[in-house]
């Protein structure tokens, strides 16, 4: 999938005698023009942060004033917004979340993986469609029920258990282990019962050591997920002390009178790094995590 | 007033006949395949109308309600009967090719299997995830149902049954329901049509062999992982009227500034350009990978055939990017449905006049800010049926045509 783009040669020797090819000056690259595409692609994609970052050390006369030179004020915007905006609070929040949530997520999948693929148990194709059914249920359709049963019923508005519990199960991560499992060869589990091991056994010695690229794979997914989560952390959370970073960024619009643009776009720039600093790293890991989707 | 029973009788009697000759006529050909068209479809026909009735309790055709209501309820019966008549034509037709249903969900079963008895050892490994789908998921799910039915206010225990008012009340003019959905369809509709068309086109750009692909691959792809709330806010100093970039590059110019966010046509549009510079780089990867499982040969078979790069471009590789291109439009549906909430947010909160308040913009609005939990419940249940809906018409449109090459 990640492999290297392999070199098309679309000329054959028909065509080269039909249209000669166009003679190119030395100077300008092979496929200029894709460079060119790219080039521009490339600017267009990245000049809206690249505007974000400059604004975020300027003042609002210098903005108002469309200065292209960045401006003195990022120190004062820093300790603006991580110390008196409590964003620093807020991100360490989130990292706390997103961590509970992606591990969380990992060992519940592994169990259910582990479960579905190596045991035999009555109504276990009954069990699958109903994890199976969830796929189309996603929070988001829900959310005024769950929101309901959580601060009503269960009383857990404003508390971290409210934010994250409704995120440790996930289907996705039940049927990716479920395939990878499946695909593992069978003599595996067969040489695992002849050395006497136990299914636990047999999870934290072969199958979690062969599993760790689906393992990455699950984690970045998750990871972007729930540090990006808004919605239901902005309902949840209403008057709670553990609020995470999106939410948090709502508090830099409000300032004074007037929005301050500069620390409201170092908010968001700051609130970014993690997951585009996760996503590109793990890139490989992430669009292994879709083959269960892509790959027939 | 016609009694409940008679409804009730009648109703069931006539959709099993109807569903007795459907799927009849459907397995007409095949052996056994007429008696158990007309046992299923009548069986399916009856209990089907009863479906959302037996719930309601046939409130619809109360002395007192109108004529949607009874409208209404007979629509209900009528899609109650045929969803379950269309959940048997399916069991029939995988019946008849004598599949093993079990492995149609499960997929085939699979070898290394744990020998010897352990009891409740799978349950105990399930449990946790099957405590958290049913608590957070299905109870939340049927709750919202049955939310839907009832005013409800956020902050009161107290609840009274409405039949199907939270329902009919969008029809309502002064509820303004129309726009919402033209709003979520209009943002929807472009967001992911301009996100792959734009994402393809990139994407094939930066698959050619060209120095640094995995360079122009990285500055490319990045905007995935930027929160739609990071979306709202750096766009809002790009479209901000009086100090966003794009009102000071047209006033430098001399032009007069664009309400970018307080005009109702152009709105929307800022909304669609920040949620596809986010979802770009998503469409971008997946293509990116997509064309890399083109096989050469055909596209050298038809340059030797005489096929141009554009021809090549629409006969071979867009058909062979069909898979691709049905998942990536599946996640950019329920993106543009769901995951624009933060942008919109903070960008134009719903306005101006409601011109960029999406459908779950207004389930959030409605149900949390004006506390109306049933009125909320019954919008949520309407982009349930919209975002199923169009994930069907999706798998029936392309899922037969795509191409499952190399």
């Amino acid at each position: 999938m990640a492999q290297k783009a392999r070199p098309y040669i679309p000329l054959t020797a028909t065509q080269q005698t039909q249209r000669p090819p166009r003679k190119r000056p030395n100077w300008l690259p092979q496929r200029w023009y894709a460079h060119v595409v790219l080039i521009l692609s490339c600017f267009f994609v990245g000049l809206p942060l690249l505007y974000a970052m400059l604004v975020s050390t300027q003042t609002n006369a210098e903005v108002a004033n469309f200065r292209l030179t960045p401006g003195s004020s990022l120190g004062e915007h820093l300790n603006q917004v991580l110390v008196n905006r409590y964003l620093g609070q807020f991100i360490w929040n989130s990292v706390v979340l997103s961590v509970v949530i992606t591990v969380g997520k990992t060992i519940l999948s592994l169990m259910s993986g582990l479960a579905f693929v190596y045991f035999r148990f009555p109504g276990k194709w009954l069990v699958f469609g109903f994890v199976l059914a969830t796929l189309m249920m996603p929070t988001e359709i829900l959310i005024i029920g769950l929101y309901r049963f959580m601060t009503g019923t269960l009383e857990w508005g404003g508390t971290f258990q409210g934010l994250a519990a409704p995120f440790l199960a996930s289907a996705t991560g039940t049927f990716l282990f479920r395939q990878h499992f499946a695909n593992l060869p069978a003599e595996l589990s067969e040489a695992a019962q002849m050395d006497g091991a136990n299914p636990i056994q047999f999870l934290f010695s072969v199958l979690i050591p062969m599993s760790w690229n689906t393992i990455g794979a699950l984690a970045v997914i998750q990871f972007i997920y729930s540090w990006n989560m808004y919605l239901w952390p902005q309902l949840i959370m209403q008057g709670g002390d553990f609020q995470v970073v999106q939410v948090g960024l709502r508090s830099l619009l409000s300032v004074d009178t007037s929005i301050a643009y500069g620390p409201l776009m170092l908010g968001a720039v700051i609130a970014s790094i993690p997951p585009v600093v996760v996503f590109i790293l793990l890139q490989k890991q992430f669009m292994s995590g879709f083959q269960i989707t892509t790959d027939k | 007033m016609i009694p409940v029973e008679m409804i009730q009788l009648l109703s069931a009697a006539i959709l099993a006949l109807i569903g007795a000759a459907l799927l009849g006529f459907l397995g007409r050909r095949s052996v056994n395949g007429l008696r158990n068209g007309v046992v299923v479809g009548a069986l399916a026909g009856a209990i089907g109308s009863q479906l959302f009735m037996l719930p309601l309790n046939y409130c619809m055709f109360e002395a007192e309600r109108g004529q949607t209501d009874m409208l209404a309820g007979i629509g209900l019966i009528v899609l109650g009967a045929l969803a379950l008549i269309w959940g048997g034509a399916f069991l029939l037709r995988f019946l008849d090719r004598d599949t093993d249903w079990r492995t149609l969900i499960m997929g085939a079963s699979t070898p290394g299997l744990f020998r010897g008895q352990w009891g409740i050892m799978p349950w105990l490994l399930l449990a946790p995830s099957l405590v958290i789908l049913t608590l957070f998921l299905y109870y939340p799910a049927i709750d919202n149902l049955r939310l839907s039915t009832l005013l409800a206010r956020l902050g009161t225990d107290r609840t009274a049954f409405v039949c199907l008012d939270n329902f009919t009340k969008l029809f309502d003019p002064r509820q303004n329901y129309g726009q919402t959905m033209y709003a979520t369809f209009f943002i929807a509709f472009f967001v992911v049509f301009i996100g792959l068309a734009l994402g393809l086109f990139i994407a094939y750009m930066a698959y050619q062999p060209v120095k640094g692909a995995n360079i122009y691959r990285t500055l490319l792809i990045w905007p995935y992982a930027i929160s739609p709330v990071a979306a709202g806010i750096i766009f809002n100093i790009i479209f901000n009227e009086s100090s966003g970039i794009m009102n000071q590059i047209i006033r430098a110019g001399g032009g007069t500034p664009v309400e970018w966010l307080q005009n109702s046509s152009i709105a929307p549009w800022t909304i669609i350009a920040a949620s596809v510079w986010k979802s770009l780089g998503f469409n971008i990867l997946f293509y990116i990978a997509g064309l890399q499982n083109v096989p050469d040969d055909l596209q050298e078979a038809a340059a030797i055939d005489g096929a141009n790069t554009v021809q090549r471009f629409f006969q071979i590789i867009l058909p062979l990017l069909g898979p691709i291109t049905f998942f990536l439009v599946i996640t950019n549906v329920t993106y543009a449905f769901f995951d624009t909430y933060g942008t919109i947010d903070f960008l134009t909160r719903g306005g101006p006049a409601g011109a960029t308040s999406t459908m779950i913009y207004r389930v959030i609005n409605d149900g949390i800010s004006k506390r109306d939990l049933g009125l909320a419940a019954a919008q949520s249940l309407v982009l349930f049926v919209i975002v199923i809906g169009i994930t069907i018409v999706q798998f029936r449109t392309s899922g037969r045509r795509v191409t499952y090459g190399a």
